[in-house]
């Protein structure tokens, strides 16, 4: 048996949305180099909107697959949905992962909420 | 495919294979058995025995115990050393940071009953200081062991000078060989070893079968009660074709050691200094006090399961010391021994190759680890931070 489903190889040999946005309005950056993992999101919102979404990630294969498959089930999306996104969600798009790899999933979903935190802040303060 | 982890475990030799299958097709008796067939195999046995004694320099039959592999061996021999250190009422042993888990973890056993470990510094260069051995030898202290090659980094311990300082401090010596024996001369006379563990499957035998050599005169502790197998010293009916293949893939290993020494030493020598070219990367690991095969490197902004996954996609067959291919949260023990930090731990490769690899091999590796480092450096945070002045380089 593999260790990964077929659906983490794509994303991980295939990772989607990969990459930097320069104007990002909404970039979030989890976990360390000290456990090995570190996810980078750049979002890109307009209108409550995710139009464009990147990331970056140093990771094992299941931490570049699931970078890769929460960009796309963001993308395009409003952001009220976009703030429902789970971990386990993400790991079951990917037909799901291993238990000890579960924290993958988690720092996708951290990653997001984390660009999004900025996005609101930087909103803020625009706004006063 | 090219397999480079034959540090993990190798592929056996046709020659293991045949000596096996023979064995099993015509000498299955019980070696306890009386009858023709179980005497035949008790004669395979013993000439097994005799092959190994000879290979490793030893001069006494009684001074084998096979064993279900390294592991076992390991285990039996500290038991060993514990219930003599004991009975003397010396409690203090004296190790290294970067053993094999089959030795810490029955170390961590032996501490909760009452013994005291000493963890030898492996410096950065990955070997242990004699000099140190012979300072922390206390007038308590039941057993040094100490590993003759590291199984991650290779690197080849200074197993004679601590065997010297051993013994003329009357103190027992063991080496776990598991990844010295049939890869580099080993010899327990010369050496002044104790007792010394063996696992057949690092060098072309089969899996589940090793042994332990203890010197004569020393009161072997059983780990397994049962029968008596083994003059008593490890119950169980022998692994007769098992036994039978150790030998012969060991007598193989020896009798071509020398030249296949000079072809694998080559090899290493041309993927370590292809492997150096890529910027801010590190061997780890004394460059020439190490195992003919093995080649092990960090590289800053990676993480090295992808890397493996992504090298088994090239038909690169590798190991890795990162968290990820542990199963644990931390990189592994052997690299932040040697000073190696968490972050640039997570970045390691090790390749061990034997002497089947091609030239055109080794270039297809150089190739393929500077194409697929270069590849996840590319959308890496760290690099980009390291890149961009933000973080500082480490390697
Ligand atoms: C240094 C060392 N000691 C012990 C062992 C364990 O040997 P075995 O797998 O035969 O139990 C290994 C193999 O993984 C090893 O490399």
């Amino acid at each position: 048996m593999a260790l990964y489903s077929e659906k983490v190889m794509d994303h991980f040999r295939n990772p989607r949305n990969v990459g930097v946005i320069e104007d990002a309005n909404g970039v979030g950056e989890v976990g360390n180099a000290k456990c090995g993992d570190i996810m980078k999101m750049y979002l890109k919102i307009e209108n409550d909107i995710v139009e464009d979404v990147k990331f970056e990630t140093f990771g094992c294969g299941s931490a570049i697959a699931s970078s890769s498959m929460a960009t796309e089930m963001i993308k395009g999306k409003p952001l009220s949905e976009v703030r429902e996104l789970t971990n386990k969600a993400v790991a079951e798009a990917l037909d799901g992962l291993p238990d000890y790899k579960m924290h993958c999933s988690v720092l996708a979903e951290e990653a997001i909420k984390s660009a999004l935190e900025d996005y609101e802040k930087r909103k803020s303060e625009n706004n006063s | 495919m090219i397999y480079a982890d034959n540090a993990a475990t190798t592929k056996m030799s046709d020659a293991a294979i045949d000596a096996m299958t023979d064995c099993m097709r015509n000498t299955y008796g019980n070696p306890s058995s009386l009858y023709e067939v179980g005497q035949r195999a008790k004669e395979v046995l013993e000439d097994a025995r005799d092959e190994i004694i000879k290979a490793i320099g030893a001069d006494n039959f009684r001074e084998i115990i096979f064993t279900s592999g390294g592991s076992e061996a390991d285990n039996q021999a500290l038991r060993t050393a514990a219930e003599i250190g004991r009975a003397a009422g010396k409690m203090h042993i004296i190790s290294s940071a970067f053993e094999h888990h089959a030795i810490l973890h029955t170390l961590n056993k032996l501490e909760k009953e009452g013994f005291e470990v000493t963890y030898l510094d492996v410096h950065e260069d990955g070997l242990v200081r004699s000099e140190e051995v012979e300072a922390a030898i206390r007038p308590d202290t039941c057993l040094v062991t100490i590993m003759y090659a590291n199984n991650e980094i290779g690197t080849i311990q200074p197993i004679r000078e601590i065997g010297a300082i051993c013994r003329a401090k009357g103190v027992l010596f063991h080496t776990d060989a598991v990844q010295a024996i049939g890869h580099i001369p080993v010899n327990v006379k010369d050496d002044n070893i104790d007792m010394l563990s063996a696992s057949a499957h690092k060098f072309h035998g089969p899996k589940g079968t090793g042994f332990l050599y203890v010197r004569k005169g020393i009161k072997i502790s059983n780990l397994i009660e049962g029968g008596a197998q083994e003059r008593g010293k490890r119950a169980g009916t022998e692994n007769v074709p098992g036994i039978r293949a150790t030998a012969v893939a060991l007598k193989d290993a020896i009798a071509h050691m020398e030249e296949n020494d000079k072809i694998i030493r080559a090899k290493r020598d041309r993927l370590i200094a292809g492997l150096k070219e890529i910027p801010h990367s590190a061997i780890n690991g004394d460059e020439n006090k190490r195992l003919p095969g093995n080649v092990n490197f960090c590289f800053e902004g990676i993480e090295g399961e992808s890397l493996l996954l992504l090298l088994d996609d090239k038909g690169i067959q590798a190991s890795s010391g990162s968290a990820c291919t542990s199963g644990s949260l931390d990189p592994s023990h052997v690299l932040l021994a040697i000073g190696r930090v968490h972050d640039v731990a997570h970045g390691s490769l090790r390749l061990s190759i034997d002497e089947t690899i091609s030239d055109e091999d080794v270039e297809y590796i150089i190739n393929a680890v500077k194409e697929v480092v270069t590849y996840l450096r590319s959308f890496s945070p760290i690099w980009r931070d390291l890149v961009a002045g933000k973080k500082e380089f480490i390697l």
